[in-house]
């Protein structure tokens, strides 16, 4: 059998069985990367020999009978925003372009300790900030589905991995959508978990009051497993949830009979692509006849979502970015003195900042530092926040009458490359369905949910009220026991990645 | 109104206020586990949380919460139920993250006193409102390199993210003097309460002072020069002399230029101690935005009035009650008691023991004062390896109450139980001092006014005093004499004779 | 606002941030819609409270790790170029 064939549930199992040794699994991907990663572009660094090194002690102790962990064997790209210490961590951006840390992210040093082999790190959009993996320093990627478009973002790097096979699942990170839109745009599943579920040591902080780490695979299923092992309080981060982390994978078989599920009549509104809105209520009627009930619900504030998360997030990113000014890591300028600045410290800062980071970095840095100045803090951040608790309402009022709220992920399928570059509002309004996701703090999966005519993924999003992983996953993978869609594969893979003569 | 300061009684008030930083006397830092000994070799006590490396997030260091606490409840402040940190965003590279974790409109104490009494009486009370204590992270050191012709600041991040509590008063002070009895009364506070070593010299304890004086006008206005903030004050001695300095530095700007408070924006000058002066420093530009915003990355803490409670109960008494104790259960003086304090809670200790043991406090404080102190002072270390311990000097002195030596004499059995770790008994004995008892005294006396007849008959004639010059021969015949008995036998001898 | 955050901005760049951020922000300022005078504001999503850690050492890292992705450093210290004046804030 093909381990790119095999679920990541029943590749762990085949490798513990010993049906297949971890070395063949990690080749087998890695040669993968090495056929499509060129035309994709969804890795920034591969580590084919550290990642064959883990495959083979995982083997030895294998062999040894000694005890492996539950994700022995399995391969696994992880986001270039978490850090690693032993390869580059570079958030996508030319000011940490060689910037290797001394330690390694919570999540990942889970991941180690399952005895998952980390097989490389994947592209971004830079500090995840973006909506299309078209804001890396490092080139875009490109959409398996069709290469001219683009992935979705900010994960866009690992949701185009697992759409290729790559690697059977991945990590990423959701601020304001960036797991869930571009699992959709790439017909993968991602999942958000509820915020302080996933520790968030070691994860290049964006806005840190919305940033969670997630797992995306092909499968409700294999998310599951995945968030098993990240999942779990980390003493460390002083916004990790103390509370037990139920064994996922073993509460997926339920029925769904007796859930509500909630449908929001406003995300219905112009600006919704109609063979999405049709497949997103083809979704709606699959749940139902799984047993589900379907009820319409108000979100009334929902249509203010992207407003405040544009200003809180640039808020708390001008602020955690002001770390790279290339006094302690990352890029220096070099000098050259000039009387334009106060002063060579100024001039540091200004030039370092200046040529590391690229124009929606600067653009949300300088939304930020404007937003929350002397002055404005009261008409911008503090009148954000208040609505932040107004959408977070608008959740705890729906989750008196529903148990799951369901809907669009994106109001468009798989966009062009270059198509939003040019207006950033534009490329805002790509978060239109998940921010508020993110506000609440709640938890939301994407996953497949039909294809458009041109043969582009559809995706469907569920969120429930905070530690709603459970019922998230079993609505899922229900879901996904009556459909097929999560199983297609991008045609035409292998021709499209085939180097050209 | 007070007039204020120098020899020649100007018609002005000196307004003082303080803002005090003092580290916390914690093992790690505030948000991570990194130590916060001093004097380490740089960045060597370091880690990714106070780096401010990518990823890195602070969790609050319990202990640091809880003398905080205690610090602020000495203080008399009240605390708030509900506290929050804030990020206090500014550039700097002793600041790694690009801000500091500080507190702003929530802080967790406000509105305190402390009072401080000058014992020497030369000061009156003086009642110093605190405007707030909150809880905040230190930044790490720069140094600058006058030396190398490059040009280059080094940074020692070592101290980045220590705790501090910075401590604002109202301008309630009114003259230098005040500033350094208070600044002395907060440390020894901090220090009796465990709170911090309040070191100036290794940098536990810093002080920025803000002055201006206010003119009576003859209008019956009061005129108010602008407010200097003054920094870079080593030592409490420092901060004194820069405030004489600039008091009258600002007098000598005022008669020129009558310039009032609010037409000028607020000065920051530094103090030059060799040279003796405040300088201007350059005016920081966009006069500090810090854009202060709710730190995402820690949640808020709530202090009920049980837990309150239960700090103040294991607060131990702060130095002003200490004082008061002292003079109210001993019967020394406020001055005495002051001396006593300032040295700390270990020689408070020791004085109570001893004065117990005795039962005279007054002895006590003198022993301790002049004699213990001294040669604490001579060499060095601390009451607590003090070799003579309260129970061999109270036997000591004892022995001199019975009359067996008298104080010069004790105060060599003293340094041999200081030089040889003895006690009084065996000090006495290895001196070769023998009492001399009453009967043998008594016969001694009779020799001596045998062989001086001129003195006894000087005593006779009226001159008591001339029997001092028999103690010379008394001891001269037996060194363990004690002189004041015989003089008395002496003169009861004398007085029995016809 | 470019200084206030560190940035240096070239001409060219000067008039397109401008532009884009006067849209921004007159998008964002949608938020004046709504009326939120009893509203409290919400800084965290979880109403957790009172996270600490105990005053326990743990190891720190090597001088070498410290200053191992520092641009400039001569073994022991971050180097930076000279600040002119005193300290930048209290």
């Amino acid at each position: 059998m093909q381990p790119a064939d095999l679920s990541a549930i029943d590749l762990v199992a085949a490798v513990r069985q010993g049906d297949l040794s971890a070395v063949q699994c990690t080749e087998a991907f890695l040669n993968r990367i090495q056929y499509c990663n060129g035309a994709i572009n969804a890795f920034l660094n591969v580590d084919r020999a550290g990642a064959l090194a883990c495959a083979e002690s995982i083997d030895v102790r294998r062999r040894s009978g000694q005890p492996l962990g539950p994700l022995a064997g399995l391969p696994v790209a992880v986001k270039d925003a978490l850090c690693t210490a032993d390869l580059p961590t570079t958030a996508a951006s030319k000011i940490l372009e060689n910037f290797r840390p001394p330690y390694d992210a919570f999540v990942v040093s889970r991941l180690r300790q399952a005895d998952a082999v980390i097989v490389g790190k994947t592209n971004m959009d830079e500090f995840a900030m973006g909506g299309s993996n078209e804001n890396s320093a490092f080139g875009p990627v490109h959409n398996p589905w069709d290469f001219s478009r683009a992935p979705g973002g900010s994960s866009g790097g690992s949701a185009a991995c697992v759409a290729a096979d790559m690697t059977p699942v991945a990590i990423g990170s959701d601020t304001g959508g960036s797991i869930r839109q571009p699992a959709g745009l790439c017909g993968i599943t991602g999942l958000k978990p509820t915020y302080g579920r996933v520790s968030r040591r070691g994860l290049i902080a964006f806005a840190s009051s919305l940033d969670q780490i997630g797992p995306m695979a092909r499968s409700a299923a294999d998310c599951a497993l995945v968030l098993e092992t990240i999942a779990g309080h980390d003493p460390g981060d002083s916004t990790s949830l103390t509370d037990a982390v139920p064994r996922y994978t073993s509460l997926l078989e339920q029925p769904l009979a007796g859930v509500r599920v909630g449908r929001v009549p406003e995300h219905f509104a112009a600006g919704l692509d109609p063979e999405v809105a049709k497949g997103v209520e083809e979704a709606f009627a699959v749940l139902k006849a799984a047993g589900a009930t379907v009820h319409d619900i108000a979100m009334p504030h929902a249509k203010y979502g992207v407003a405040t998360y544009y200003l809180v997030a640039p808020c708390e990113a001008s602020s955690n970015l002001a770390r790279y000014d290339g006094a302690h890591y990352g890029h220096r300028a070099s000098a050259k003195p000039s009387s334009a600045f106060e002063s060579p410290l100024i001039e540091m800062y200004c030039r370092s900042r200046a040529e590391g980071f690229g124009p929606e970095v600067k653009r949300r840095i300088m939304l930020g530092t404007y937003a929350l100045s002397s002055g404005y803090y009261d008409a911008y951040y503090a009148k954000a926040l208040k609505v932040r608790r107004l959408i977070r309402q608008d959740y705890l009022d729906a989750f008196e009458h529903v148990d799951l709220i369901g809907g669009p992920v994106s109001a468009t399928p798989a966009f062009k490359l270059g198509e939003k570059t040019g207006d950033p509002l534009a490329m805002y309004l790509v978060d239109l369905y998940t921010v508020s996701t993110n506000l609440a703090g709640v938890g939301g999966i994407s996953f497949p949910c039909g294809f458009t005519k041109s043969g582009l993924p559809i995706g469907f999003q569920l969120q429930a009220p905070a530690l709603g992983e459970p019922l998230l996953l079993r609505a899922s993978d229900r879901f996904q026991r009556l459909t097929d869609w999560h199983l297609r594969r991008p045609p035409n893979l292998t021709a499209l990645c085939t180097p050209k003569g | 109104m007070n007039a204020s300061t120098s020899e020649t009684q100007v018609p002005f008030t000196t307004i003082i206020g303080l803002e005090v930083h003092v580290q916390l006397q914690t093992l790690t830092k505030l948000f991570c586990g990194c130590s916060t000994a001093f004097g380490a070799p740089p960045n060597t006590q370091v880690c990714p949380v106070c780096l401010g490396l990518p990823g890195s997030l602070p969790v609050m260091n319990q202990r640091a919460f809880r003398l905080a606490l205690k610090a602020a409840l000495a203080l008399d402040c009240n605390i708030a139920s509900f506290t929050k940190w804030d990020r206090k965003n500014y550039f700097y590279p002793d600041l790694p993250k690009g801000y500091q974790i500080s507190q702003f409109d929530l802080p967790f104490s406000m509105d305190g006193t402390l009072e401080v009494i000058d014992p020497k009486g030369t000061i009156g009370p003086c009642r110093v409102g605190i405007v707030r204590v909150h809880l905040e992270e230190d930044a790490g050191k720069s140094m600058h390199d006058e030396t190398a012709g490059s040009g280059d600041t080094r940074i020692d991040l070592n101290r980045a993210g220590t705790p501090l509590c910075e401590i604002v008063t109202q301008p309630d002070l009114r003259s230098p003097q005040e500033a350094r009895l208070w600044l002395n009364e907060l440390k020894l506070l901090l220090v009796y309460l465990g709170v911090s070593d309040c070191n100036m010299q290794e940098g536990s304890l810093r002080v920025d002072a803000n002055v201006n004086l206010h003119i009576p006008q003859p209008d019956g206005r009061i005129a108010k020069t602008p407010i200097v903030e003054i920094k870079n004050m080593n030592s409490f001695r420092s901060v004194e002399r820069a405030l004489v300095y600039e008091t009258t530095r600002q007098w000598g700007v005022w008669q020129e230029t009558h310039a009032e408070m609010g037409k000028t924006p607020k000065q920051t000058r530094g103090w030059d101690d060799p040279a003796g002066v405040t300088r201007a420093q350059r005016h920081k530009e966009e006069s500090s935005d810090y854009r202060y915003f709710p730190e995402p990355d820690l949640v808020p803490v709530t202090v009920s009035s049980a837990q309150q409670a239960a700090v103040r109960s294991e607060m131990g008494e702060p130095p002003v009650r200490v004082r008061k104790g002292l003079e109210t259960r001993w019967k020394i003086s406020a001055y005495d008691a002051d001396v006593l304090v300032n040295q700390g809670r270990q020689l408070v200790d020791y004085f109570e023991e001893l004065a117990t043991l005795i039962g005279d406090g007054k002895i006590a404080s003198n022993w301790l004062q002049q004699d213990v102190l001294r040669t604490l002072n001579e060499r060095g270390g601390t009451i607590e390896d003090f070799p003579v311990r309260p129970a061999a000097l109270a036997e000591l002195i004892a022995r001199v109450n019975a009359g067996d030596f008298d104080t010069s004499r004790a105060r060599e059995i003293f340094s041999e139980m200081l030089a040889s770790g003895r006690s009084a008994a065996d000090a006495v004995l290895s001196m070769g001092i023998a009492v001399v008892g009453d009967d043998e005294l008594v016969a001694l006396c009779r020799d001596i006014l045998a062989a001086n007849p001129k003195i006894v008959a000087d005593v006779k004639g009226g001159k008591e005093q001339a029997a001092a010059g028999l103690i010379g021969h008394a001891k001269k015949k037996n060194p363990n004499i004690n002189p004041g008995k015989v003089r008395t036998i002496c003169i009861d001898l004398i007085r029995a004779m016809q | 606002m470019a200084a206030l955050a560190r940035l240096a901005l070239f001409d060219h760049e000067l008039a397109t941030m401008t532009s884009e951020l006067s849209n921004i922000v007159g998008f964002v300022s949608l938020l004046e819609e709504l009326d939120t005078t009893n509203v409290d504001p919400l800084a965290h999503p979880l109403d957790a409270e009172n996270v600490f850690r105990d005053d326990v050492p743990s190891p720190s890292l090597s001088t070498a790790e410290a200053l191992q992705s520092a641009p400039r450093h001569d073994g022991q210290y971050f180097l930076v170029p000279a600040v002119l004046g005193e300290s930048g804030a209290a």
